[in-house]
């Protein structure tokens, strides 16, 4: 399988705190990768400096073989990796139609004056926005509640939402920043649903989480980072029996 | 449904038409304060696309209004004896206009809210603080003593400051300027709604919502906030480059802070975000002054034998206490943005 995103050496540092050393790991086209680890281990970090928000202090990233320009967040959702955050961050005021159609802009085109002067090509691309938009609420399920604000929808369609919103800047790799956060049984179960049906239909997703059962059970491959350092990355039967996660885990010498 | 619509707007249309006439029975001036409020709307309406869509809040929006006004007066009138033609002068007053408005956009670009609002009110300041100086070594502007006699606009042999009859109905300049004004009108509500209704429009409110999100939906925010301010300013522009033909006379004066926090109020009080909302806002800050000023002091001679409060004072307390009732009752502005409308309905739940 050929590797979409590597990441050499990534470190970053917070004033006195190194919340990444030296951080290497390879994601695979097609494949559902686990990072995990214990709170504060560097994960959303990790994703920040993945995303353009934090600027890395050192190493480099190559997506699809090239360096990532990690500049600014919109080149990197230019270039094609998408992402949804812990404390869901969806445009509260708009309807959830309108926050997937926002996901459009950067792969659409028109500007003020295609706006003012409605030009054919202008109409046409509108349309296509909103039609792809509803497709994706379809595909996430939740198009019944198109029309609602997004701040009116239940925890769980917002976090459907906002994978929607993801989804629609056709992203190559979307990465899920606990996604199963707060959600109940049932809505676990259905989200994992839905990320099974994101990997069969050939997207490559990176997950953060905190449910470990859900990464175990979800992944092909996981990574573990503890204190800023990738302390172990391999398949998920091989990461469980691994002495030095157990021990990240469950804290120090058990004998 | 579709019907009842067609008539009002029929109905609307009729009464705008005719408007002036009825106005100019009661007195020229009435057409002048109607064109001054039609004006009030394009500031509104820029300032709209600034403040109630992207979110950023802008203290000092008279500027370009100023920055507008006076390349008419300059480059129209006998101060520097040129005589330009609307159709150079307008566009151009919109075009430096906005690029002023990139100017005080690009530095501001990491702040938000307070901060912003702080700069951009030192920037209003600055702007007209240049105008009331540059008067030495080299005087350009005249400095407070203003430029006066400005050319009218006219479109080849037509003015639109003399008085012409037609069809036996005599058509001053205040009324051919109403005409012009409410063609310009439609154009910038059009122009307003199209955006609103657009990828751009909506980049603008996700930017308000949640900036780091639509950093992260692929937004440039850096280049669609530029947008709003540049937008915003050249409807500003448009403005003054109209004023500046209207009154034949522009100085500092004009444009101080109290101008730009009233028309930061139209936009509030009328429902930031919502183009309708916000005309009726300005429609309504711009009326009820002018009908107060006419009304006060006569009634209070008739009532009361004497004058017991000033027009002025009557006009800041009312203001003030009608700013004070809306905050109350109607804190999403009179006619707000549905989503706006929504939002503040859960609040106060």
């Amino acid at each position: 399988m050929t590797v979409l995103l590597e990441a050499r050496g990534v470190a970053k540092k917070f004033g006195g705190v190194q919340a990444l050393k030296d951080v290497s790991l390879s994601i695979r086209q097609g494949e559902i990768y686990g990072l995990i680890g214990p709170n504060g281990a560097g994960k959303t970090t990790f994703f920040n400096v993945l995303t353009g928000l934090y600027a890395k202090d050192a190493g480099e990233i190559l997506f699809e073989g090239r360096p990532l320009d990690l500049a600014s967040p919109h080149a990197v959702a230019a270039a094609g990796i998408a992402r949804t955050f812990q404390n869901i961050r969806l445009f509260g005021n708009m309807t959830a139609l309108e926050n997937v159609m926002v996901g459009r802009h950067v792969r659409t085109r028109a500007g003020v004056f295609g706006a003012i002067f409605r030009t054919r090509r202008e109409r046409e691309e509108e349309a296509a926005i909103r039609r792809r938009a509803l497709e994706l609420l379809h595909y996430v399920g939740i198009a019944p509640r198109a029309q609602e604000l997004a701040r009116h929808l239940s925890y769980g369609d917002q976090r459907r939402l906002e994978i929607a919103r993801a989804l629609a800047t056709e992203p190559k790799l979307l990465a899920l920043d606990e996604p199963a956060a707060g959600m109940n049984a049932t809505e676990t179960a259905a989200l994992r649903e839905l990320i099974l049906g994101l990997k069969a239909d050939g997207l490559t997703v990176l997950l953060i989480e905190h449910d470990v059962k859900l990464v175990m059970g979800l992944c092909d491959r996981v990574a573990v980072l503890d204190y800023g350092e990738k302390i172990a990355e391999d398949v998920p039967e091989v990461v469980q029996r691994d002495p030095k996660v157990i021990e990240a885990y469950l804290g120090g010498s058990l004998g | 449904m579709k019907q009842r619509e067609r008539l009002g707007l029929i109905l609307v249309a009729a009464t705008l038409l005719v408007l002036p006439f009825v106005l100019a029975e009661i007195g020229t001036a009435w057409v002048r304060i109607a064109n001054l409020a039609i004006l009030f709307v394009f500031l509104s309406l820029g300032l709209n696309i600034v403040v109630g869509m992207a979110g950023l809040l802008d203290l000092g929006y008279v500027a370009f209004y100023a920055v507008g006004a006076y390349p008419w007066a300059l480059l129209a009138s006998p101060h520097f004896g040129l005589h330009l033609p609307f159709w150079v002068i307008l566009p151009l007053g919109a075009l430096l206009a906005g690029l002023a408005g990139a100017v005080l956009g690009a530095p501001t670009l990491r702040l938000r809210g307070d901060y912003l609002a702080i700069v951009t009110l030192g920037f209003g300041e600055i702007v007209r603080i240049f105008m009331n100086n540059l008067s030495a070594p080299f005087n350009i502007t005249n400095g407070p003593k203003g430029i006066t006699r400005i050319d009218g606009l006219s479109i080849g042999p037509f003015s639109f400051t003399s008085t012409d009859t037609f069809l036996g109905l005599s058509f001053s300049g205040p009324i051919k300027y109403y005409y012009v004004l409410l063609l310009l009108l439609l154009v910038i509500i059009v122009v307003n709604l199209r955006l609103a209704d657009s990828r751009i429009g909506r980049a603008w409110v996700a930017i308000r919502e949640d900036e780091l999100a639509a950093k992260a939906c692929g937004i440039d925010t850096r280049n669609v906030k530029l947008l709003a301010f540049a937008m915003g300013a050249s409807f500003g522009g448009i403005a003054g480059g109209m004023f500046a033909a209207m009154q034949g006379f522009v100085s500092p004066e004009s444009f101080v802070l109290n101008e730009s926090i009233m028309i930061l109020a139209m936009v509030v009080l009328g429902g930031m975000g919502n183009v309708w909302g916000v005309i009726a806002g300005a429609l309504l800050l711009s009326f009820v002054p002018e009908l107060l000023r006419y009304t006060v002091e006569p009634l209070q001679k008739a009532l009361l034998g004497r004058l017991v409060i000033e027009p002025e004072v009557l006009r800041m307390l009312l203001f003030g206490a009608a700013l004070v009732l809306s905050m109350r009752y109607r804190p999403a502005g009179l006619w707000p943005e549905s989503r706006h409308r929504r939002e503040m309905k859960e609040r106060l739940a």
